[in-house]
């Protein structure tokens, strides 16, 4: 038995009163994990953190925290420690006094803060760095410092609302690892809104995708990107190419260009129409592909090379973008010849339509 | 580079001109009036001439009585006495008499001039007189600067005070600066929670509330002023509630009175110090609120800990845009204002309209300035820290 930390009931949010941002939201939160709320803008992401942290309130529903009803709790009192996009860094404190801030709310004792203070800025490795104002630090270290601050009162809990927003690749990606790596150190709670996917994907114990104001899905990073619940988790997890076709039989399709291709049974009653899913990493090439289930010859319309892979652009069931990934090593075909291709049974995706 | 540095000195050439000749060049020169030194050399040249020559020991020869008997004759013709007498006059009461006496005894002055203008009369045999006509022979004065401060230059040079029951004007000063300071603190108090309040309004209502504060500036500080004059009065409405009230056995007076000033002078300057906080505090990030909940602070805190400060820029700004203005205020003190009341610049104009004394309302003028540059020095210095921190708010 999972131990729950945070529990949404029935949730719903409306700011109108008729359109509901959120709706009808259950989600548990379990202790020590990394959850991911990951979905596109206005589905209903960010104001679930923000009913969380306490900025806003639920329409319906109540939120528990431990047990305990904190939807009419003031933010303040719930103990939660918030990450901001923008650091919200207090411009007329030092970092140090950043840091001390909500140490001396609880009036703890002025040693015990230094050594605290102390100890925060080792931890997001810029020790040395609590005499200088926030605006003398660069993104990336106004955002250490503003993690820093949320964790330095150890909450239970951690609310980070697309903490890496503003700050370029590289340093993302420099601060995912360190995030994951506090994470891990520490075994707090986190709770974590982002639309990217590949961060989501890079960070989390479980996934949680919104979409229209409600969870599509919720597991781990796997299982959203390998079993995902409908089309829109497919699209907005991953790369996919998108096939309409009708249900022959329990295992086989008809595809808008008249060819079949079997799938693994679904399950779905045959004339149905039906959307396929298919990765691009997953569709063989090459001359291994011949004899084996859904082979095929395509053309191939374009090559883009990317370094660590090539995107090839196929003429290949009825459309002339179906995109394959070639991983470096495989040799990689002109534009203009044709190649024989297998989509495995097992990478066929189907969802009703 | 060149071409474009040229073209940029071109097209602000004209608001530097303007700059240049409407501000810089008048106030330069009204300040320069304070220590300027000129009337003795245009209507006594001669004289001033023999005077420069003169050790200060004794009497002056007898070449000087002859220069100053013919040259104060010659102007009192040509109609210029004036400037010279009242020039003198102020450096010491009196004088004016001496030069018109002896300006208008003309023919009956007769070599040897020494003794025919002390037998005219006597102060000509004393030293003093021309000692102080040697040292008005400019071109540089700083009896208008030591007077603005309530110290005189004795015939032999020491500064002193001036007499006790002369003294006026650095009392005028520190009434000056106190009820600036007054209004500047009451206002910043009074602005404060309406900014705040105008600042966390939604949409509409905030605008609305802007408006508000605004449509004092439709009328004229004036006709403002000019209303507190109806209000104030013995038999006006607010005697007349508070007596209603039981508050007053009868009706008090009110104008000329410190309290009318400072009224009048908190109602036309509020909007002033509203403005400069409301334009901060709507640009004060919510997030460090929330930031500062989500960390455990209650609205005391947060108000106390990072409103408060995050804010004082503009409360820096507004204060000292307040108290500018109430330095420079005429019409409000000088309307609903006693005699004891008026400030500073009530001299000023008396200065330059009633006794046409340029170099005391120079003077006057460079020392408010002086107190003005002082007081917004120090505000930046107190607050220089949150001005800087804000600057990025």
């Amino acid at each position: 038995m999972t131990d729950v930390l945070v529990r949404f009931r029935a949730v719903s949010k409306s700011y109108d009163g008729r359109a509901k941002v959120v709706e009808e939201l259950n989600l548990d939160v379990h202790r020590g994990e990394f959850l991911t709320l990951l979905g596109p803008s206005g589905s209903g992401k960010t104001t679930t953190l923000m009913m969380l942290a306490g900025f806003e309130d639920p329409t319906s529903g109540r939120i528990e925290l431990e047990g305990t009803r904190i939807d009419t709790v003031p933010p303040h009192r719930r103990g939660i420690g918030v990450v901001f996009q923008n650091y919200a860094l207090f411009p007329h404190m030092t970092v140090a006094e950043n840091l001390a801030f909500p140490l001396s709310i609880r009036r703890m004792k002025r040693e015990e803060i230094a050594t605290r203070t102390q100890r925060a800025l080792e931890m997001v490795r810029l020790p040395g760095f609590g005499d200088r104002r926030p605006q003398q630090l660069s993104g990336g270290q106004q955002q250490r410092v503003a993690l820093a601050r949320a964790l330095i009162f150890e909450p239970k809990l951690v609310l980070l609302d697309e903490p890496l927003g503003a700050l370029d690749k590289q340093l993302r990606e420099e601060l995912q690892a360190e995030i994951r790596r506090i994470h891990a150190q520490l075994g707090v709670t986190m709770v974590y809104v982002t639309h990217d996917q590949a961060e989501a994907l890079t960070l989390s114990d479980r996934i949680a995708v919104f979409n229209s104001g409600r969870i599509q899905q919720l597991g781990t990073a796997e299982a959203v990107y390998e079993h995902p619940a409908n089309p829109f988790v497919a699209g907005f997890i991953g790369e996919n190419n998108r096939l309409s076709a009708r249900v022959l039989d329990a295992t086989r399709l008809r595809l808008e260009d008249g060819s079949t291709l079997e799938a693994a049974p679904h399950g779905l009653p045959p004339g149905m129409a039906v959307l396929l899913s298919i990765r691009p990493e997953r569709v063989m090439l090459g001359p291994a592909a011949q004899g084996l289930a859904n082979a095929a010859r395509a053309r191939v319309e374009e090559v883009v090379y990317l370094g660590d892979h090539s995107r090839l652009r196929l003429m290949h069931a009825g459309r002339t973008d179906f995109v394959v990934k070639l991983p470096r090593q495989e040799a990689v075909p002109q534009p203009g010849s044709v190649i024989d291709l297998a989509i495995p049974i097992a990478s066929v995706m189907v969802f009703p339509a | 580079m060149r071409r474009t540095n040229w073209l940029a000195a071109l097209l602000i050439a004209p608001l530097l001109l303007l700059i240049l000749g409407s501000f810089l060049v008048p106030v330069g020169l009204t300040l320069f009036r304070a220590v300027a030194d000129r009337e003795v050399a245009v209507a006594l040249p001669d004289t001033r001439a023999v005077l420069a020559g003169w050790d200060g020991q004794g009497l002056p020869p007898e070449v000087a009585f002859a220069a100053v008997a013919r040259e104060l004759a010659a102007v009192l013709e040509a109609r210029r006495i004036g400037d010279v007498a009242q020039r003198m006059n102020f450096e010491r009461t009196g004088l004016r008499t001496l030069l018109l006496r002896t300006a208008r005894a003309g023919d009956r002055l007769r070599a040897p001039y020494a003794e025919s203008l002390v037998a005219l009369d006597a102060r000509w045999g004393q030293r003093d007189a021309w000692l102080m006509l040697q040292r008005a022979g400019g071109p540089f004065t700083s009896l208008y600067l030591l007077r603005a401060m309530d110290f005189t230059r004795g015939p032999d040079g020491a500064v002193s005070q001036v007499a006790i029951e002369e003294r006026l004007f650095q009392t005028l000063f520190l009434r000056t600066l106190w009820v600036s300071l007054l209004v500047t603190a009451i206002c910043v108090l009074l602005a404060y929670p309406v900014a705040y309040t105008i600042a966390r309004l939604r949409a509409p209502w905030s605008s609305v509330a802007l408006t508000l504060v605004l449509i004092p500036f439709w009328s004229s500080v004036l006709v403002r002023t000019t209303a507190w004059f109806v209000l104030l009065q013995r038999e006006g409405p607010v005697n007349g509630a508070l007596v209603g009230l039981g508050l007053l056995d009868a009706p008090a007076q009110i104008l000329g009175t410190r309290l009318a000033v400072v009224l009048a002078l908190v109602h036309v300057l509020l909007p002033f110090a509203i403005l400069p906080m409301h334009s901060v505090m709507t640009r004060l990030d919510a997030t460090y609120l929330r930031a500062a909940a989500s960390l455990g602070a209650n609205g005391v805190q947060r108000f106390l800990r990072v409103w408060l400060p995050l804010s004082l820029p503009g409360v820096a700004a507004g204060g000292a845009m307040v108290f500018l203005l109430a330095v420079g205020m005429y019409t409000a003190p000088a309307l609903v204002g006693g005699d004891r009341d008026q400030m500073v610049t009530w001299f000023i104009a008396n200065f330059m309209t009633r006794d046409v004394n340029w170099g005391m309302a120079a003077a006057l003028s460079a020392y408010l300035l002086a107190m003005s540059g002082a007081v917004i020095a120090l505000t930046r210095i107190l607050t220089g820290g949150t001005v800087q921190a804000g600057a990025r708010a």
